[in-house]
């Protein structure tokens, strides 16, 4: 499964994405709170993102499967302040 | 309906007089430029990324929401990526509508709905250093972690493999 970091989460990890071999049956909050015990980073930061499954926002509770396109989603700052 | 991300400038006067027509009594525009300083700190220029697809078609469902929540006739709404510098449109919205009432809400509504569920980030650079910029929490519902705490553990926690460690494992 390809899991894709963006803005401050692509400095922490270190590259824009990887290809993880996930057990089945995983969910986004249990993918999120992998990353937070493994990664860099404060926990706020994790604690405050979003998740995409397929290009749509997920659900914690929603379960991951083979070949979804995940990404993992700081909070947004587009347009202007 | 127009909606873009686009890599060069955005030709702001252009996408406003394409989007008038005879049926409309209002046209509101909302044009998003750089401004020279942060809380005081002077910038020198911001670099704006998306999760482009998933951009686009937020996008695209902003400016379909508008029209029907608001009953506007049509909207255009464009983001620019990229390097920015001071002045420069990041982001464009523009509402046209028979009566003004509608066009300044849908217009209010499509800018602060994009800057809290579009995925788009800036970096801010500085003379004197760079930071991403923070953005505004994730509307309820939307962001991962909020029900972290009362999901059951996943089995054995597993390390994650090598490669994906920064630096590998000391």
């Amino acid at each position: 499964m390809r899991v894709l970091y963006f803005g401050i989460l692509k400095d922490i990890v270190g590259r824009r994405f990887s290809d993880m071999d996930l057990p089945e049956g995983l969910s986004v909050a249990e993918l999120v709170e992998r990353h937070e015990r493994e990664k860099e980073g404060s926990a706020k930061v994790w604690s405050s993102i979003a998740v995409a499954v397929n290009q749509q926002y997920a659900k914690p509770e929603d379960v991951l499967h083979d070949g979804d396109e995940v990404a993992l989603l700081p909070p947004v700052s587009g347009g202007l302040r | 309906m127009r909606v873009e991300i686009v890599d060069g400038v955005i030709p702001a006067a252009e996408i406003v007089a394409g989007l008038k027509a005879g049926a409309d009594g209002a046209v509101c525009v909302f044009d998003g430029i750089v401004r020279d300083n942060t809380r005081g700190r002077k910038t020198l220029h911001l670099d704006y990324e998306a999760y482009r697809e998933m951009a686009l078609e937020q996008m695209r469902s902003l400016a379909n929401e508008a029209v029907v929540k608001f009953g506007v006739r049509d909207v255009a709404l464009v983001h620019r990526l990229g390097r920015l510098v001071v002045g420069e449109t990041s982001v464009l919205v523009v509402v046209a509508s028979a009566h003004r009432g509608a066009a300044f809400e849908a217009c209010r509504w499509l800018i602060d709905t994009l800057k809290r569920t579009v995925p788009i980030w800036k970096k801010e650079q500085f003379v004197d250093g760079a930071i991403w910029a923070d953005g505004e929490p994730f509307p309820e519902g939307m962001g991962a972690a909020q029900a972290s705490g009362t999901v059951r553990q996943s089995a054995d926690g597993e390390p994650f493999p090598d490669e994906i460690v920064p630096g590998g494992r000391a």
